[in-house]
């Protein structure tokens, strides 16, 4: 047989080979697989694609693809994506690296996580990061299975109906099996937590956590005052969910008081990839470093003496406590934590407050120009926001609007209800994109 | 009087009432560097059979069980700050001090020889 | 390799005022509405560098790590297959990069037609009905396809069964995942064989038990002969079938889960079907299922409205499992795994299983009169030696491990599975070429009789890397896991 260009086999390697293993065709090395079991008939799968035959298939399908001025947020946001992290991450010593699991050939993987664990903790004010998990929405999930761990004898989790639909999604669904009672805590009329209701749910002393998020799902940000004593006079953790760049400009979770914070980093200079890979982060206080999920980088010395790295603190992991395990989590965004620690360390700090305040200022002036329009009002007025607002509009459709919107090459914004939307700007937003955005209002 | 459990929790009673619980040296010599040790805070009261804190090394980690029914008096310090005082000596460096709840329990626990003849038939 | 370290952290090169990069300002009206208390009391301590500095910080930091692209990587259950660059390529396009989740679907035919494709081949290839492809990784697919058994079950009203069996045999991920989906774990014990006795299953089969969770291959690499016995014992007593899908490489063109017996399955697309491990992630675990099961698939999903002749996302449906993601997954990994089963065919996928079994196959019989097999037989893509067969040199699996290090290849899975003192588990897949393995095994050999005639040599191991021996106890007795507690 002639072998794809993949298998290096030739007819004659594999006579050579089946010889010495005592076989005279390939098929007598699965002669134990019972023949009933065996594939009946070849795949129904076409014959193989030529690299320019693929590179047209592909073509064709992204052709048809409408590219759109991107005024969607909802946790995804179109930051700028330096070219060099690309170019970095593209590097086959990372890019086809295992996990870690042999130090001594893995440093490269090793130091960029324990970079990237660092750069979040100087961003979240805790005290430890985790090498990372999936995205945004499983890393709240695992904040709630760690605190229902952490409690012990409590099974109940508090969950702010101001988190993103989709995270609140997720966490409800791992909540279902896993067998947690889960409660939301109400939004005031005033789009933001309702923290008196939140103290009344403390009562039965019976809360293993509570979870919110700031910016919230209206593009909000919630003033924690007071929560973080609340929940620790009643034994409870406090998590804290904000997408990575954000924190580079607001209280951060440790300020806050929260023991847990967690949230979806594709905002650090990842591309929106229509919706993955994200990365999720997280980060806790001391006090809970070894109830995080997933794996963690350490610090250590080899033999001769020098600063190394190899995963750690690895007894907590699934592989080994197997059903004793408090996550199933084995592995994490690996690369996409190379992309973060890179985008950080390009941007410094300088260039991430400059990138949230480019964002807030378009924001602003979009979210101000648009009310002058008459054709929509603002959902929570004078409720400050970052770079994401949501309002309703005024006498037509949020779904007439994204149409509109689509005909004129624009994503106008998220719908969140019949007539509402919610509206995201990042620093990549032009005037000239605003303008139009805001005539497309004008014209409806 | 020194009992033991099937998993390895010795408890050492030093009074009517009073007792010392850890892990066997031969539980510490199966785990092999303990890095770290997890006990709860005084006051707290398990059952027999509760998880009470946990043990792990580099390789390994496991639940700590409560012997029989127990209230936690403290918990020792020391070995919480430096784990591997279990290694040099497992029955000197208890993790916890408990009241005994019911000391009838300590009838269905193992004796040494019992505790022996369980670990040689494990290996 | 033998070549310098390269240990500087990108906070080490830091310095104040330097920087890497350059937005345009659009002249906005500075806003400054947020109140002060809701702003970082001080900024982050983030490193200063400029882009040069940067690039090659990166540059040599690669140089200290070892990937498919440099050498073998003998790594059982892991699959670490050459992971093409086309797929790259393909994935990396900015039309792609561009897309934003929630744009509405009508704008975005083409990549739910590929998410669509790939779903209809992972179905073909499974013996499945459907697929999502919405699971991140292996682990999360597993626990996708539990809470898919877990709703299953509950639709039909079947509250008591709340316990999986799982064999002693079994990744360690399993147990983990069926915890988290709120069961707890029966575990049966493997034969002398490494498969599974049928009579201490049939024994542990009764109206509580929610599943069955197996690999098959099983994780010494022997084909489960007895699988439809197994299946049809447990379908007997209401239980369904789960197929880790970590060891389906050898399966290509050789048998079908969906045929075996098995209801449900995740499939790892970053071993079976090429998309690079990335040092640990980003990875993608799509779970199939069985004609009956599909209304339990999560959301969102993607479904092809035959009379509007448009693909549609389903975000809400009151049969879903519910949400495990926040969108459709890791996307571009999907997008890579279509490439290369586009790539390789019906035909080169037939070809990919076979040559993986022959490679594993060889390489155990070129090794089994110096390492001890404890299981006979032919195995599949991956089989497991018990360390060395001569034990009196005190050198152990992790020696021979490390040592192998010393000579430019990737250790085998070391320690695993727990049947053996010693399991030394070898995969060589599909892509390695004859010369390859034979250096390998003249290496294997060449440490067999070293740790004869000179095992503190071996024990030693590995000699030549830039790193040796790392602490471990040293790094869980006293945690520094950021730059701040250097």
């Amino acid at each position: 047989m002639n072998t794809h260009r993949y298998f290096p086999h030739t007819p004659q390697d594999i006579t050579r080979m089946l010889d010495r293993c005592g076989a005279t065709a390939l098929s007598d090395l699965w002669a134990d697989i019972p023949e009933e079991l065996r594939l009946k008939h070849p795949y129904d799968i076409p014959a193989g694609l030529s690299e320019d035959s693929l590179r047209a298939y592909f073509d064709a399908l992204m052709s048809d693809v409408k590219p759109l001025v991107c005024f969607a947020g909802n946790g995804f946001y179109d930051h700028y994506t330096p070219a060099v992290i690309q170019d970095i991450a593209r590097r086959s010593e990372f890019l086809t690296a295992y996990t870690p699991y042999q130090p001594e050939i893995s440093q490269g993987t090793l130091q960029y996580i324990f970079e990237y664990q660092s750069m979040i903790c100087e961003l979240t004010g805790l005290d430890v990061a985790n090498a990372s998990l999936y995205d945004g929405s499983t890393a709240t999930a695992e904040a709630m299975l760690m605190c229902v761990a952490a409690a012990r004898k409590r099974n109940r989790v508090l969950l702010s109906a101001t988190v993103n639909d989709a995270t609140r999604a997720v966490v409800a669904t791992y909540a279902r099996y896993h067998g947690i009672n889960l409660d939301i805590i109400p939004e005031t009329d005033l789009g933001v937590t309702d923290l008196e209701a939140m103290k009344k749910m403390l009562d039965k002393g019976d809360v293993a956590g509570a979870i919110f998020a700031s910016p919230n799902r209206h593009g909000i940000i919630e003033d924690f005052t007071g929560v973080a004593d609340a929940l620790h006079s009643s034994k409870s953790l406090m998590a804290l969910n904000t997408h990575a760049s954000a924190l580079g400009l607001l209280h951060t979770p440790a300020e806050w008081g929260a023991d847990i914070a967690i949230g979806e980093a594709q905002s650090l200079g990842m591309p929106v990839n229509f919706g993955g890979p994200g990365l999720g982060y997280m980060a806790v206080t001391k006090a809970l470093m070894r109830k995080m999920p997933g794996r963690v980088v350490g610090a250590t010395t080899d033999a001769n003496g020098q600063r190394v790295f190899v995963l750690t603190l690895q007894a907590r992991e699934q592989h080994i406590r197997r059903e004793k395990a408090t996550s199933n989590i084995c592995s994490n965004q690996g690369l996409m934590t190379l992309w973060a620690a890179a985008y950080l360390a390009l941007m410094g700090a300088e260039g991430l407050a400059e990138v949230n305040r480019l964002s807030h200022n378009g924001a602003c002036a979009l979210r101000k120009a648009l009310s002058d329009t008459g054709k929509v009002k603002d959902a929570f007025p004078g409720q400050p926001i970052l770079n994401e607002f949501e309002v309703e509009t005024i006498g037509i459709d949020a779904d007439a609007v994204i149409k509109a919107g689509i005909e004129q090459g624009i994503l106008a914004g998220v719908k969140t209800d019949d007539n509402r939307l919610l509206i995201a700007v990042t620093e990549r937003r032009t005037p000239e994109q605003i303008n139009r955005l805001v005539n497309l209002f004008k014209s409806l | 009087m020194i009992k033991y459990l099937p998993t390895h929790e010795y408890i050492n009673v030093v009074d009517n009432d009073t007792a010392l619980v850890g892990v066997s040296a031969y539980a510490a010599r199966q785990l092999g560097n303990v890095v770290y040790v997890e006990a709860p805070e005084a006051d707290e009261e398990f059952s027999a059979g509760e998880a009470f804190g946990a043990i792990e090394s580099v390789k390994a980690a496991s639940d700590l069980f409560a012997p029989l029914d127990m209230v936690i008096i403290e918990a020792n310090d020391q070995v919480l700050d430096n784990s591997r005082l279990i290694n040099e000596d497992a029955l000197a460096n208890w993790i916890v001090k408990v009241k005994i709840l019911d000391p009838s329990q300590l009838d269905s626990l193992m004796d040494q020889d019992t505790y022996d003849a369980h670990c040689a038939a494990e290996h | 390799m033998n070549r310098t370290f390269y240990s500087s952290l990108i906070m080490d090169l830091s310095r104040a005022g330097r920087r890497g990069y350059a937005l345009d300002d659009h002249g906005f009206e500075n806003d400054n509405s947020i109140p002060g208390h809701l702003l970082r009391d001080s900024a982050p301590i983030l490193p200063q560098v400029d882009e040069p500095t940067l690039v090659r910080h990166y540059t040599n930091l690669s140089t200290n790590n070892f990937g498919v692209d440099t050498g073998f990587y003998p790594l059982g259950s892991c699959t670490m297959k050459y992971n093409p660059k086309i797929n790259e390529e393909i994935a990396s396009d900015r039309r792609i990069a561009a897309l934003h989740p929630c744009q509405p679907a009508e704008t975005v035919q083409g990549a739910l037609r590929a998410y669509d494709r790939l779903q209809h081949l992972l179905s073909e290839i499974g013996g499945m009905t459907r697929f999502t492809l919405n699971p991140y990784a292996g682990a999360h697919g597993e626990l996708t396809g539990l809470m898919i058994i877990h709703a299953y079950h509950d639709d039909h009203g079947d509250l008591k069964r709340t316990r999986v069996i799982v064999p002693d045999s079994a990744h360690g991920t399993n147990p983990a995942s069926a915890a988290v989906a709120g069961y707890s774990i029966v575990e049966v014990k493997s034969r002398h064989d490494g498969t599974i006795d049928p009579e201490d299953l049939k024994s542990k089969l009764d109206d509580t038990i929610a599943a069955v969770m197996m690999t098959n291959p099983n994780t010494v690499g022997m084909f489960e002969k007895n699988i439809p016995e197994i299946a049809r014992m447990a379908h007997e007593a209401g239980a369904l079938m789960y197929y880790d899908g970590a060891n389906l490489n050898p399966m290509l063109g050789v048998a079908r889960p969906g045929d075996m017996g098995f209801d449900v399955m995740h499939i790892n697309l970053h071993k079976t079907f090429s998309t690079p491990h990335g040092g640990g992630g980003p990875g993608a675990g799509p779970v199939g299922v069985r004609a009956g099961l599909e209304k339990y698939l999560p959301c969102p999903r993607v479904d092809f409205n035959t009379v509007s002749g448009m693909y549609e996302v389903v975000t809400d449906d009151k049969n879903s499992m519910g949400h495990i993601s926040s969108w459709l997954g890791n996307y571009t990994v999907e997008l890579k795994a279509l490439a290369y089963i586009l790539s390789l065919g019906g035909q080169g996928l037939a070809q990919a299983g076979p040559l993986a079994i022959l490679n594993a196959n060889y390489i155990k019989d070129s090794l089994s009169d110096l390492y001890l097999l404890p299981i006979e037989g032919r195995c599949k893509h991956e089989f497991v030696f018990d360390g060395l067969k001569d034990k009196s040199t005190g050198v152990t699996t992790l020696h021979v491990a490390k040592r192998l290090l010393d000579h430019g290849f990737h250790a085998p899975t070391i320690y695993f599975p727990l049947l053996f003192h010693e399991s030394l588990m070898i995969e060589p897949t599909e892509t390695e070429s004859p010369e390859t393995l034979d250096r390998f095994i003249a290496v294997m050999r060449e440490i067999a009789l070293e740790a004869a005639n000179d095992p503190d040599k071996v024990k030693d191991a590995p000699l030549y890397t830039p790193v040796r021996h790392p602490d471990d106890t040293e790094a869980a007795v006293n945690p520094r896991l950021n730059y701040r507690s250097l």
